[in-house]
């Protein structure tokens, strides 16, 4: 097994929603509550839920865009949770991001070549005048052309744009990429070009993915692994294989079965989930996937699962594997 | 390294090699600008304005005379002369020419609006972008002061601070700059509150930016729209509160023409001379209306979401 | 056959100069039938949608074809008339649930206010119409939750009121734009569903606008294909799915991740992007993306051929050249 590149233990964030005249919090949102993962150097992990589970929550903290209530982040074996601004902002090149809406990741008055260019300054990775050269290349790297260095975001169409998002990701020389539903904003045809961008800049430049989607279909292509959110809770993680061929716990069943099959003679048998997402701010008591669950228990309603490997790699946290 | 990828877009550009200027937002705003009538009958009218004042404040520095007449010399023999060829627009109680006070006095409505704007704007600008970046606590006290201001009439607060001051042209332009300082201070707050959610600014601080960097580069260029638009209104703002001081005594002192301080001391004579009255009103209502007209102008031409494709 | 659809063309005038969003197409819609439209951003298919139901916003505008519904042109029709033909017997559900509804209104008052003006009920049977109506559509204790606002309700439960609301007059025309796109895909699921089983319960027909080809997949019964404002590829599901024929729907099905494909391959990818609509390719729209593109393909455009009820618009299929029917 590869060496860990980071390593999460037991991540919460809660966000304050409102608090009594003493200042004293009484309803607070746990965006992510306790989540324990690690990933491997040069793997993939793919990380799947529906909105409102969290995802992308871990993931702006993983960047340092929030500070975790409680737990542990661990990167090369450093406790980044533990550092100040001024240290953390050392790591910043290590650990970037691809955002979602390639309409809002672009600062829209500045060109493409000076918000490529700009982490690369900030961060003093170059002398000043081989910097265009080294825009030009990165350009060249996710497919754009160099004279569109000149341009503003707005004459790019979306997938050009996320693009150039992952070009000011690469600039850095970063080890690991949050990439936080980079495809789902685009065309399907485009969807396909960037997905194999993403793929081929891995290869090349010996990148680790965070890969968030809200579909267990987008991670299936580029994961190695996988993992499940629901409510703030990671509930099951599993190789990419053994997951979609064997998948345990019973939203990832559902979650699986609720994507459409392109092949109409194949229409599968579906779960239909009852209900909505309970809302974060008061989630269910004991198992949080309990209130639309099909195969729930008696001590679902009262015990919370903890996550525990079934089979090797393969973990789960569902009260019919205790 | 060679990049293997190759669906490279432009390939057949790249024997070519032609580098685009980037397309300059300055000339798509003018584009849009120039559309609206108002917007440019107003721009029109400010650069008359100006070259007016300009004008007057050049040959007064050189000492030269270019107005018809000195307008603070008083002749009491030619008080209240109707408007006739020799006093396009009559003379005052003191027999001093209407027409030289009034383009005399476009100078000092001039002066005052963009001074009293530059403070209140400076000041304005700092304060609502701390408070709208740093949120919480930072901006809990300074919004709370801000509305504590805003609570207060701006006239009646800007007498009150013309009261601790001491009258004076300099004083004047002190207050009408500090009463306005909340307007640019919530509406640049708000505008930062809105862009800093979005994922440049988040990519800016993944980056490795410094929070100065973050607000200077990422969070205002993208707000001075607003700011400009908001500026360019303020100047009527500040032209109409310096004639209120000016009508009320407090602000430019005689024998400076003033047209607040002209409305002021000409309003005995309503009935008798009306026009001592009317030309210094018409003169500012035709200031603050450019400015206004301007700055409608200028919001819709620099809102990206109006601006047709 | 309850819609039918002859060459209509719809055109913004931008200052650039004129888009041809929708480029003469021509399709109908029968009794009790979903029919798909899928096209990417820019295809023109909610353009589509938007001229049968006389939505359009300036500076677009209907310049040509005629829409009938029940063998009657809508174009002759009054505003009026064409008013109480939409909402009544062809309704609309959108995209985003959030912003189509009305934040300050209840959702009963919304859902009522439509039964009321088109189908002449009291307040009190319209009241019992609008809870009934909420829970054919699955929303649970209707009769509170009627009481409820827009914002009190997860973006599911608005895409059902959005539906019972379009469902409210009975109408036999419903008109989907992108109805799941923004829901999580749980979710997704119950509401196609819930199309599925109005469907069978209303007998009504559905023309279900989508990027999505599982969504299409799963719920429609024939398929058009749109790229840049033309149809390029028409045809019962089965036969799309299992035999496609135009090159950019081949494109499309093969570079879409699935779920029951095991390979750890490259996804086949579309090259290119959408031609800008101000600077459209010569002859085929899609010639400049194609792998298959041939000189005449640049030259001219190809025409919509039917062959065996499949229609597609492509020269590797045109009859008189003798080219091949399969792929």
């Amino acid at each position: 097994m590869s060496e860990v590149l980071m390593d999460i233990q037991d991540l919460a964030k809660h966000f304050v929603i409102d608090t009594n005249f003493f200042g004293k919090p009484v309803s607070v949102l746990k965006a992510v509550d306790g989540v324990s993962f690690s990933i491997n150097q040069g793997e993939a992990f793919g990380l799947v839920g529906e909105s409102g589970c969290g995802k992308t929550t871990l993931g702006k903290i993983l960047v340092n865009l929030y500070r975790p209530t409680s737990g542990k982040l661990f990167f090369e074996g450093k406790d980044l949770t533990v550092l100040n601004e001024e240290q953390r902002r050392a790591y910043c090149k290590d650990i970037q991001m691809i955002f979602q809406d390639p309409y809002a990741s672009l600062n829209p008055k500045m060109t493409v070549g000076d918000i490529i260019a700009e982490p690369i300054l900030i961060n003093g990775l170059l002398p000043r005048n081989q910097v265009e050269e080294r825009v030009i290349y990165l350009l060249n790297c996710v497919g754009l052309a160099r004279h569109q260095r000149n341009r503003y975001p707005h004459e790019f169409s979306g997938g050009q744009r996320q693009r150039v998002g992952i070009a000011r990701a690469l600039a850095v020389e970063p080890k690991i990429i949050v990439c936080d539903e980079p495809v789902s904003a685009l065309d399907v045809s485009i969807q396909a070009q960037v997905l194999n961008l993403l793929g081929d800049l891995k290869e090349e430049f010996g990148l680790t993915y965070l890969f968030i989607a809200h579909g267990l279909n987008v991670v299936k292509h580029i994961s190695d692994r996988v993992g499940v959110m629901y409510l703030g809770k990671l509930v099951e993680v599993a190789p990419k294989k053994e997951l979609y061929a064997n998948p345990l716990h019973p939203y990832t069943q559902a979650l699986l079965s609720a994507i459409p099959v392109i092949n109409p003679e194949k229409k599968m048998e579906r779960i239909i989930l009852e209900g909505d997402v309970p809302s974060p701010i008061n989630p269910p008591a004991g198992c949080r996937f309990c209130s639309r669950c099909f195969k729930k228990l008696e001590q679902c309603k009262l015990n919370e699962p903890k996550l525990k490997e079934v089979s090797p790699g393969h973990f789960v946290a569902c009260h019919l594997f205790d | 390294m060679e990049p293997k990828y190759s669906s490279n877009p432009d390939e057949n550009l790249q024997a070519a090699e032609y580098v685009e200027k980037p397309e300059s937002q300055l000339k798509a705003m003018w584009e849009t600008l120039r559309q609206n009538k108002a917007a440019v009958a107003g721009l029109f009218i400010i650069g008359i304005l100006a070259i007016i004042a300009l004008t007057v404040w050049l040959s007064e520095l050189m000492g030269k005379q270019i107005l018809p007449y000195d307008p603070n010399y008083a002749d009491m023999t030619k008080s209240f002369i109707k408007p006739n060829a020799q006093h396009w627009f009559g003379t005052d109680q003191l027999g001093r020419d209407m027409f030289s006070r009034i383009l005399d006095g476009t100078k000092i409505s001039l002066f005052v609006g963009v001074t009293a704007v530059a403070i209140s704007l400076t000041i304005g600008v700092i304060f609502g972008a701390i408070a709208g970046y740093r949120g919480g606590k930072t901006d809990t006290v300074i919004m709370r002061l801000m509305d504590m201001m805003l609570a207060i009439p701006s006239i009646l607060l800007a007498i009150a601070f013309m009261a601790a001051l001491g009258k004076g042209l300099d004083k004047a332009i002190i207050a009408i700059g500090l009463v306005s300082i909340p307007e640019y201070a919530r509406i640049v707050r708000g505008s930062i509150l809105s862009v800093k959610e979005n994922d440049y600014v988040h990519a800016a601080k993944i980056m490795g930016n410094k929070t100065s960097r973050i607000i200077y580069k990422h969070i205002l260029p993208n707000v001075i729209s607003v700011i400009v638009v908001r500026a360019t209104l303020g100047v009527s703002t500040a032209v109409l509160d310096t004639a209120a001081l000016g009508f009320l005594g407090l602000g430019v002192q005689p024998p400076f023409a003033e047209w607040g301080d002209m409305l002021g001391r000409a309003r005995g004579f309503i009935f008798s001379a009306p026009y001592t009255l009317i030309f210094p009103g018409i003169a500012i209502t035709i200031t603050v209306l450019a400015f206004n007209l301007l700055g409608d102008g200028l919001r819709d031409a620099l809102d990206p979401k109006s601006r047709i494709k | 056959m309850l819609l039918e659809v002859k060459n209509l063309t719809t055109e913004f005038k931008l200052k650039r100069g004129i888009v041809k969003a929708v480029d003469d197409i021509s399709f109908t819609i029968d009794k009790g039938e979903i029919l798909a439209i899928v096209g990417e951003s820019g295809s023109g298919k909610s353009v589509t949608s938007l001229s049968i139901m006389g939505l359009l916003q300036k500076p677009g505008k209907v310049t040509g074809g005629q829409i009938f519904y029940k063998s009657q042109d809508l174009s002759t029709l009054s505003k009026k008339e064409l008013q109480k033909l939409r909402g009544n017997q062809i309704s609309m559900i959108f995209q985003e649930p959030m912003t189509s509804l009305n934040p300050v209104w209840r959702i009963k008052d919304q859902i009522m206010e439509s039964i009321m003006l088109h189908m002449k009920l009291s307040k009190k049977d319209a009241l019992a119409r609008t809870i009934e109506i909420l829970e054919t559509v699955g929303i649970p204790s209707a009769a509170q939750r009627a009481n409820d606002y827009p914002h009190q309700m997860s973006g599911g439960m608005r895409q059902r009121v959005m539906t019972a609301m379009a469902l409210a007059c009975n109408p036999e025309l419903l008109i989907a734009d992108e109805p799941t796109t923004a829901l999580d895909v749980t979710i997704q699921a119950q509401i196609l569903e819930l199309l599925y089983r109005m469907r069978e319960k209303f007998h009504m027909a559905v023309m279900l606008i989508t990027h999505d080809l599982g969504v299409v997949s799963e719920a429609a019964d024939r398929v058009i294909v749109m790229y840049c404002g033309k149809i390029m590829e028409e045809a019962d599901v089965r036969t799309l799915f299992n035999n496609p024929m135009h090159p950019y729907t081949i494109g499309l099905l093969k570079s879409i991740p699935q779920i029951d494909n095991d390979s750890d391959e490259r996804l086949y990818m579309i090259k290119g992007m959408v031609p800008n609509p101000l600077n459209m390719p010569k002859g085929c729209p899609f010639s400049d993306r194609c792998e298959q593109s041939m000189e005449r393909c640049t030259q001219e455009m190809p025409q919509l051929q039917d062959i065996d009820g499949h229609k597609v618009r492509c020269f590797l299929h045109d009859a008189k050249e003798g080219g091949s029917a399969k792929q």
